[in-house]
């Protein structure tokens, strides 16, 4: 395990290091890509300049809002379908394709409705997030044992209690991907929106360098994006294996 | 009769949500939401002009050739991944780690190295699906049962046989899996691709739609988009599903 670590450490490595040599010996133009070292030094800079404080603040407060919503509103969603057999049989066939279909082109259609505020950039968010927190409830209902429910029914706990005691411990860890997968679709949506147009935020300020040719800046800011994704997506595996472990190792 | 009953219940959805366009649009006003019964006609109307047809036929290109690649590198770095055991261990948390990322941050990259136009839109499009290719088709050759190896050890098939006689076979489904979602998110690429920086495509029109506030425009080539990719992925799940049982 700590060797197959260290190679990877070590592929990765090599990589970077690779990059940064082409770059410095000019195999790669550095209007195109600058050097890796280059990089972290503008994010420093940028940083420590404090001047994108206010678009790491919307732009990170947006995600947290559209994830919030995605996952309480998924989840309650999820439990009242899964209460309606029929209605449920009804919109299998959307689950089946919402993620197929491109949500994300009715961005500009949300524009046209709300004009340029923070708001359609949190209801595209939300339309991209919530479907997978939905489906991944409705998948951990289906998964509660059946002897589960009958133990409920004779300890004759009422409909509430049977949710919170019951179904939300036996259903987390379908839960927990349904947030994982929240938490990514958030990310891009988000982004992608501050992207194509947005008065502020990390997408736009990532636009904005681009057309003004200023590498150093739009570098530094792909990097921070790109550290803020995985260091949220590295937390999010390590908290679910480390409630893995805690179901394999004999827990309630 | 099951079968209908299903149809009919996907009927009612649909016309439900027709019912909710319809309230929004009249909440919204019709600037901002045209009315359902005129946006379909209007989309009858546009779908046959060449104006439409230059533009699907130009996200149609991009898309093709970002399949192909999609398709080529995933299954190739799969297969490779998954019959060599230390590659990938070494490799799949690296892939999941980049299949997770926001990879539109990384369009402006995309754009400095290959200009604006069809190479950047195919690049960018092949970014997003090479890697669900990937990790599923490795997931479904590591799942091959071993007994399968050995038998095919114990008839003295050659490498080659052993590919397209058991393994292939054996892994088909799931591989089918990965490129029915490699397919969906290459699509997602090219459009995003075509929505910031280009001059052709059905995502560049939504845009262009969008800035001259043309919202019939924009609510139609969405709705062709959607039905396009709906019914591309019902065939595919179709296939899947036979592919499923055939196992």
């Amino acid at each position: 395990m700590t060797r197959i670590g260290l190679i990877r450490s070590a592929v990765i490595v090599t990589m970077i290091a690779a990059l940064e040599l082409a770059c410095r010996t000019g195999l790669i133009d550095h209007r195109i890509v600058i050097a890796p070292s280059e990089m972290a030094s503008a994010l420093v800079t940028l940083l420590a300049s404090g001047s994108i404080n206010a678009d790491i603040e919307r732009t990170l407060g947006i995600i947290a809002v559209v994830i919030a919503l995605s996952v309480v509103l998924g989840f309650a969603v999820g439990v009242v379908i899964h209460a309606l057999p029929h209605l449920r049989e009804a919109l299998d066939p959307f689950f089946a394709t919402y993620y197929a279909v491109p949500i994300f082109i009715f961005y500009p259609v949300l524009i046209a409705i709300f004009g340029l505020s923070p708001m359609p950039i949190v209801l595209i968010g939300v339309a991209t997030a919530i479907v997978a927190m939905i489906i991944a409830t409705l998948n951990g209902l289906d998964r509660v044992p059946r002897v589960l429910v009958k133990v409920a029914r004779v300890h004759r706990l009422g409909r509430v209690s049977t949710a919170l005691r019951l179904q939300l411990p036996a259903t987390a860890p379908y839960l927990f991907t349904g947030i994982k997968l929240s938490v990514s679709y958030a990310f891009i949506a988000v982004i992608a929106a501050e992207f194509i147009l947005s008065p502020a935020g990390l997408g736009r300020d990532i636009s904005d360098a681009y057309t003004d040719f200023e590498n150093r800046r739009m570098y530094a800011l792909i990097l921070f994006l790109l550290i803020v994704a995985t260091a949220v997506n590295a937390g999010l595996h390590a908290l679910d294996m480390r409630f893995a472990e805690r179901r394999s190792g004999g827990g309630p | 009769m099951t079968a209908t009953r299903r149809a009919l219940d996907t009927l009612a959805i649909l016309l439900a949500i027709l019912a909710i366009w319809e309230v929004l649009h009249r909440v919204a006003g019709e600037t901002a939401l045209p009315a359902p019964a005129e946006t379909l006609s209007y989309l009858i109307r546009t779908v046959p002009t060449a104006r439409f047809a230059e533009n699907a036929a130009a996200t149609a290109a991009a898309f093709g050739l970002a399949l192909i690649l999609a398709y080529g590198i995933g299954l190739a770095i799969g297969i490779w991944m998954g019959a060599h055991r230390l590659s990938g261990a070494v490799g799949e948390p690296i892939l999941v780690s980049l299949y997770s990322l926001p990879k539109i941050t990384l369009y402006p990259v995309v754009l400095l190295i290959f200009g604006l136009g069809l190479s950047a839109k195919v690049a960018f499009g092949a970014m997003h699906g090479i890697l669900p290719v990937a990790l599923l088709t490795m997931g479904a050759i590591r799942a091959i049962p071993p007994v399968y190896l050995r038998a095919a050890r114990t008839l003295h098939l050659s490498p080659w046989q052993t590919i397209t006689t058991v393994l292939l076979p054996a892994a088909l489904p799931e591989v089918f899996t990965g490129l029915r979602i490699g397919f969906t998110v290459t699509l997602l690429g090219v459009l995003l691709g075509e929505m910031f920086a280009s001059k052709a495509g059905l995502g560049y029109m939504i845009m262009n739609a969008m800035s001259l506030a043309q919202s019939k425009e924009m609510v139609a080539v969405a709705i062709v988009l959607f039905g396009f990719a709906a019914l591309a992925n019902a065939l595919l799940l179709w296939i899947e599903h036979r592919l499923h049982q055939r196992v």
